[in-house]
């Protein structure tokens, strides 16, 4: 006979990475078959609808749900102990290196405390645009990771940043590096000759790796978010950044990642960055512009610099069945890169899947797969059991912010799997997790690992060649 | 553009641990979901071009006043308040919603009036109400502790702030126990009453108007000045406001000409109410919030106000609208055998002294209180280290030296509010529920949630209708 547990907590909060955190250690629980401890936010109630647990109707989302099924030989009081304990470890490292003040509640009053600094913002979308406005309010620049900011929102706030030369790095901005400080996901890089402006996380990402592997350093990577070039944010955040990049004695040469701008702002950012006295490269993303490979060795021509071979480790052998490319990502810019490159020497409409685990149709109430693995993992899985399925193409992102060990889980999911596997993993060599153990670990899987993602895509498409 | 120095991370903690190590140091922001339904029109305030200045405008109004006591005289004249016509603590409400002690208030005022010889029968009268009107104290400039019952021939300090001639109105404090101002009504009371129209009030006046015509007029924002460094926080603890009143005036009371008996008995009376001082506090705090009103685009609260029934916020950029919901019982310690049974939901314009910053906001400079309602010192610090979250600045004149002399909190900022949920904490002393009874207790407070919210949603209409018309220009 299994039991199952709902209780609502009125008025109780965590933020979502910690609740899935919790919910992990609770599922680890011996007796326990299921767990899922959420806000009762709409998705969140779906998802434990859907798990079979009953919400109450008068949930809301300022509620805490804990939710739990025990197996047959499970007691609830040990479940609910857990769930205690992990949410009290959360609350725990929180609280540890505070003074006996209490913790700011808003940004505006942290900043009051303490006027120095950013602002990193990344609480959910819907709130995002109050704690940033009080960042530049009161005079301080802010990066904004949070997604789902109304559009409205976001020129205002560039609008008011841009009153007060201030720098609105997003929203959705997931990659920053001021004066090699990494803000959100985030590389670690040698200060060098690159300032970078990027709409793009991962597409920085990508550069960031490129250019470390060629020696070469970044003074500042200024993310803006993916809309800042569209025609209603009008590049607001661009121009600031490419002001900031131009009056940086360090910065040589300035590259511009972005999706192809509207027409309109294209013009114009071609003119802030014809006045500026640093020459800009644009590399724009998109079928028919170079792939972030490409753009990294035009930069890297511009400056004299030599551009290396790319690295790739383990072999990927020929498909033994199957007819597709599965695709699967945490990086959407590799997601889009890796379609617009295969779809050019495939054909469009070829059954080929690139699958983004970091769109915001998986993350809505749910951790970004560069820190939440299981996503993927699942249709990994399953992609590989499929007998359609002829060569698996992956990303693996590291850097600050990203999950300590992301081989630890991946390796064995793709050891002994049917299909090739082609992955790129974008990493520079100082980062955290260590790029050489990250890729030998994948390498010893079977899997060929490539640190271009381009070149990691035209390798899979040349297996997929091998089919016929 | 260099190293950040540091980084305020206010959402994920993992992306606070990422800047940490980094060995950057990181203030991580404790954020919670807003007030439930506020997110949308919370968008629309803050992005409302003219709220930041708009605030800073108001906060500034605010400090910039001092308020002086420039005179003493019956409500009739100050006011034009005629026979018939009272005036109540709180927004408007009218006699069948009337709570007991503002009820019992209005009884003994309509009998000091000389409308019935019973206060008892005064109470068809007001349920006739045609020959009786009830208007907000806040309506006439003025503001009244707990029932806070003006009738015409009530004695009113007046304050006035000398850079704009602005004045304010406040009657005079009639000690504690059994007082109408905690809705008792009794033969006491009266007498009380009457004694403080025959004697104190012309005393008060001559001695008031020597000093204004001699020295210059009493600092009433000085003396508050001091008295936050005394421990007082002047709303539930006046004991050294009312000693340097007593200080300034009484040389003046006694060559008054008035006979040394009544000078000598108002002395004493003063001396022995720790509570005189609090009517000079209030309108001084009203004559500082009044500066920011009608201020468009302003956040900011100018007025907390309870009559027994409502708790009513007014804030600058809504004008006179009052936003109200059902006045909370406070939670604290209760005289003798009452208990939370006898108690009367919170009463009185006495937050006014919140509304400003001091109060409850003071906490932290008043540990001697704590425990009269009901708290701890470490508890007094925290309120008023809290209080600093829902407020626009800090008022460097009122500083509080055990906080290393930070100023109080100043300036509630309804978004604030409902971005934090954290209420504004009062001070308050609990009238019986029962008409008649008088206080029964003292304690903390605070007001009902769901006013900040409504407060809210007018001012994100009122944002919408100002960038509409900018637009149709």
């Amino acid at each position: 006979m299994t039991q199952t547990h709902v209780e609502l907590r009125r008025g109780a909060y965590a933020d979502s990475v910690t609740l899935l955190q919790v919910s992990r250690t609770v599922q680890g629980i011996a007796g326990v078959a299921a767990a899922q401890v959420a806000m009762a936010t709409a998705l969140n109630v779906e998802v434990l609808t859907e798990m079979g647990f009953d919400v109450p109707a008068e949930a809301t989302p300022n509620d805490m749900v804990v939710a739990v099924r025990l197996a047959e030989d499970g007691s609830l009081d040990a479940a609910l102990a857990g769930v205690e304990r992990a949410l009290a470890e959360s609350t725990q490292r929180r609280a540890s290196g505070a003074t006996e003040e209490a913790a700011p509640r808003t940004t505006a009053a942290a900043f009051r405390r303490a006027p120095e600094g950013v602002a990193l913002v990344s609480v959910p979308g819907a709130n995002a645009f109050v704690e940033a406005m009080d960042a530049v309010e009161s005079g301080h620049d802010v990066m904004v990771f949070s997604d789902n900011v109304p559009v409205e929102q976001e020129v205002r706030l560039k609008e008011a940043a841009a009153e007060r030369g201030l720098l609105v790095m997003g929203p959705d901005c997931g990659t920053a590096v001021v004066g090699g400080l990494g803000l959100g996901f985030a590389n670690v890089v040698e200060p060098g000759p690159v300032g970078i402006v990027a709409a793009s996380g991962t597409g920085c990402q990508q550069v960031l790796a490129l250019l470390d592997r060629a020696g070469v350093g970044v003074t500042h990577a200024l993310g803006v978010g993916g809309r800042d070039l569209s025609a209603e944010v009008g590049g607001l955040a661009t121009r600031e950044a490419l002001r900031r990049l131009d009056a940086d004695a360090g910065v040589e040469l300035v590259v511009v990642i972005s999706k192809p701008p509207a027409p309109e702002v294209e013009a114009e950012v071609r003119d802030a960055a014809a006045s500026l006295g640093t020459p800009v490269e644009l590399a724009l993303l998109g079928a028919g512009h170079p792939d972030l490979t490409q753009a990294t060795e035009a930069v890297l021509s511009r400056l004299g610099r030599e551009v290396p071979s790319w690295p790739v480790v383990g072999s990927a052998g020929a498909p033994s069945g199957g007819r597709y490319l599965r695709g699967l990502f945490v990086g959407g810019t590799m997601a889009s890169e890796a379609r617009i490159v295969a779809t050019g020497l495939l054909g469009d409409d070829a059954g080929h899947t690139f699958v983004d685990f970091g769109d915001d149709a998986y993350t809505t109430g749910r951790a970004h797969p560069m820190i939440d693995p299981t996503l993927r993992l699942e249709h990994l899985h399953r992609a590989a059991e499929d007998p359609d399925t002829a060569v698996l193409l992956l990303d693996v992102v590291l850097g600050h912010g990203a999950e300590p060990d992301p081989a630890a889980a991946l390796a064995p999911a793709l050891s002994g799997v049917r299909p090739p596997v082609v992955v790129s993993v974008v990493g520079t060599a100082a980062d955290p997790q260590g790029l050489d153990r990250q890729v030998r670990a994948l390498a010893e899987a079977g899997a060929e690992v490539h640190l271009s993602n381009a070149g990691a895509t035209r390798r899979a498409v040349e297996l997929i060649g091998h089919l016929s | 553009m260099s190293t950040p120095a540091a980084v305020v991370n206010v959402g994920a903690d993992l992306l606070a641990d990422a800047v940490a190590d980094q060995a950057v140091p990181v203030t991580r922001v404790d954020w919670r979901p807003p007030m439930e339904g506020t997110e949308t029109d919370l968008a629309t305030v803050a992005a409302d071009p003219r709220r930041a200045a708009a605030n800073a405008r108001a906060l500034a109004a605010v400090l910039e006043v001092t308020a002086t006591l420039v005179d003493v005289a019956p409500a009739s004249e100050l006011l034009g308040l005629e026979k018939g016509q009272f005036l109540h603590a709180g927004p408007p409400v009218e006699w069948e919603r009337a709570s007991g002690p503002l009820r019992g208030a209005l009884m003994g005022g309509a009998a000091l009036e000389g409308l019935v010889d019973d206060p008892e029968d005064a109470v068809a009268l007001f349920e006739a109400d045609t020959s009786v009107s009830l208007e907000p104290c806040h309506h006439r400039s003025a503001v009244g502790p707990m029932a806070g019952v003006v009738t015409p021939s009530m004695w009113l300090w007046v304050l006035e702030d000398a850079a704009t001639g602005r004045r304010t109105f406040c009657s005079l404090n009639e000690g504690l126990g059994k007082v109408l101002r905690y809705g008792a009504y009794g033969p006491e009371v009266l007498t009380r009453l009457r004694w403080m129209g025959d004697v104190l009030g012309p005393l008060l006046q001559s001695a008031v108007r020597t000093v204004r015509d001699g020295a210059g007029p009493i600092d009433v924002t000085g003396i508050l000045t001091q008295m936050l460094q005394m421990g007082d926080e002047a709303h539930n603890r006046n004991r050294a406001g009312t000693l340097m009143l007593l200080r300034d005036l009484s040389p003046a009371m006694v060559t008054t000409g008035f006979e040394t008996g009544d000078v000598s008995e108002a002395l004493r009376f003063i001396g022995g109410n720790d509570h005189f001082f609090l009517n000079l506090a209030m309108p001084a705090c009203k004559l500082a919030l009044d500066a920011a009103r009608g201020i468009d685009g302003s956040t900011m609260v100018v007025a907390m106000a309870r009559n027994g029934t409502d708790f009513g916020i007014q804030v600058a950029g809504t004008g006179d609208e009052w936003f109200t919901g059902p006045a909370q019982l406070a939670d604290g310690l209760f005289l003798g055998d009452y208990g939370p049974d006898d108690a009367n939901p919170d009463i009185g314009d006495s937050a006014i002294t919140e509304t400003a910053g001091i109060g409850g906001f003071a906490m932290a400079t008043a540990p001697a209180i704590v425990r009269f309602v009901g708290g701890s010192v470490p508890d007094a610090l925290a309120t008023t280290r809290r209080m600093h979250e829902i407020t626009l600045g800090e008022n460097p004149r009122w500083s509080v030296p055990i906080l290393e002399f930070q100023g109080t909190p100043t300036g509630i900022d309804v978004t604030k509010v409902c971005r934090t949920g954290i209420l504004p904490q009062i001070n308050t002393g609990m009238a019986g529920k029962k008409a008649g009874v008088g206080q029964v207790g003292a304690g903390l407070v605070t007001p009902p949630a769901e006013i900040f919210p409504k407060a809210l949603t007018r001012l994100a209409e009122l944002s919408r209708d100002f960038r509409r018309s900018s637009r149709d220009l």
